[in-house]
């Protein structure tokens, strides 16, 4: 690897820092504000946000979203993914995004119905 | 390192060894795919989590009254600061180790030896956190009492809404009931060490005490979980068949056994990662020290054990969501 191969920018080019150190202490500052909102959010948890969405509550899906973004910027500019060729980011990020989210899809929808034939009254809770 | 190789021989000696796939060494490629796999394994680790968090949905324990502690701090409500400090610090690592390959790629060698320092000193900060939270879960807080059905009973002022601990109402009674030891049985069958009160002491002192009530495991529609009236818990507390303190892999008295099994194993898969991500690095120091790789003329080592210390930081990003946020 280059001395100076590092892309710069960030935000879509919206963000560009002048050196490799540069972009790595605004990342952090980007990983600290996105944490510190979690914990905000985590420790206050608005009732606003209580709500079910496709059986999550929508300050979950604010939780995994947030998570997801913190994911990204860690491995795209620590792990330097955003400077390596496409085919090296394809094959380590294709086999992650498509596996996972299959492996939780079925697991949590499998999770869900027999939460459903338990709480139909076939099992006890408590005896 | 700088070579390029052009179109042409890339053509003629791509089966002859020497060229690189996705213009990256063998070293980095592998520690890539290797960083996959261990992905995957430590997802499938998080959804079976959230199998069981989903199968037992309305009596999940609500992780802010799990962790609510912070060293030094007692009878203070810390809910999550705690684990919001050690994922700064493990943050804080990542970037002293991306500062560590950036010193590297420019070849300064006192830089790197620094930094590299610095994410050693944080990532053995974590581990010894993480250790922390460990005995304060396995030790307890409160105490609660369990139902033949494995259900969990804990207690609850009725008049300040607090939680009540078992050591404080309890009323000691007197009895020889020592703990069986495999020297002096039959069989030489052994107990775990007794509770500090015994389950008359509890139900005697909970009689006694007129503003207890029982919380259940069940959550209302709010996410709390549900308080019983005095009546209806005089009526529960005779289905119990046991005290409970703190958590092992049996038996939890914050809740289902099932979250302390997950909280020990996913916490602890995650915190063997980052030891032993510890002890590389250390190894990866010392060489640095020795200037194994001021001679070699390029600093990837230092790249490729800094690919899989932001692994280790990008699982805790989950696994904090996952356990403490969600």
């Amino acid at each position: 690897m280059g001395k100076e191969t590092h892309n710069l920018a960030i935000f879509r080019g919206f963000l560009k820092f002048k050196s490799n150190v540069q972009k790595i202490w605004g990342v952090l500052i980007l990983l600290s504000v996105l944490t510190t909102v979690e914990v905000a959010l985590g420790i206050i948890k608005p009732d606003i946000l209580n709500v079910p969405f496709l059986r999550v509550k929508l300050l979950n899906w604010i939780f995994i979203i947030l998570t997801i973004i913190k994911a990204y910027y860690i491995a795209w500019d620590f792990m330097h993914v955003r400077d390596e060729k496409s085919s090296l980011q394809g094959s380590v990020v294709f086999p992650l995004v498509f596996l996972i989210p299959y492996l939780a899809f079925i697991l949590l929808l499998e999770a869900d119905y027999i939460f459903d034939v338990m709480s139909e009254g076939f099992v006890s809770w408590n005896f | 390192m700088e070579s390029l190789i052009s179109n042409q021989s890339e053509e003629t000696s791509s089966w002859g060894g020497g060229s690189k796939p996705m213009a990256a060494s063998y070293g980095k490629l592998m520690m890539w795919f290797f960083i996959v796999s261990d992905g995957l394994s430590f997802s499938g680790f998080l959804v079976s989590y959230g199998f069981s968090r989903f199968k037992n949905i309305d009596s999940w324990p609500i992780a802010d009254e799990v962790f609510t502690h912070f060293p030094f701090m007692h009878g203070i409500e810390a809910p999550m600061y705690y684990v919001a400090l050690m994922t700064f610090i493990l943050i804080i690592s990542s970037v002293t180790m991306v500062l560590a390959v950036d010193a590297g790629h420019h070849m300064k060698k006192n830089k790197v030896i620094f930094y590299m320092f610095l994410t050693i000193i944080f990532g053995a900060t974590f581990v010894g956190s993480q250790a922390w939270e460990w005995n304060t879960f396995i030790k307890g807080d409160y105490g609660a009492l369990k139902t033949r059905g494995g259900q969990i009973l804990q207690f609850v002022s009725s008049e300040t809404g607090k939680r009540a601990a078992i050591k404080d109402f309890s009323f000691e009674i007197p009895t020889d009931r020592e703990t069986h030891e495999s020297s002096s049985g039959v069989w030489y069958k052994a107990e775990s060490s007794l509770p500090s009160y015994s389950l008359n002491e509890v139900k005697f002192g909970f009689e006694m005490n007129d503003d207890l009530v029982i919380r259940i495991e069940k959550l209302d529609e709010k996410g709390k979980k549900i308080i019983l009236s005095r009546d209806e818990s005089l009526l529960q507390i005779e289905n119990a068949v046991g005290v409970v303190e703190g958590a092992n892999l049996i038996e939890n008295e914050y809740g289902n056994p099932l979250f302390a099994d997950f909280f020990f194993f996913i916490t602890g898969f995650h915190g063997f990662h980052v030891l032993s991500g510890v002890i590389i690095n250390i190894i990866i120091f010392f060489n640095v020290i020795i200037g194994t790789y001021e001679r070699r003329g390029h600093y990837e080592m230092v790249e490729k054990v800094g690919l899989y210390w932001h692994f280790v930081d990008l699982v805790w990003v989950f696994v904090f969501t996952f356990f403490y946020l969600v």
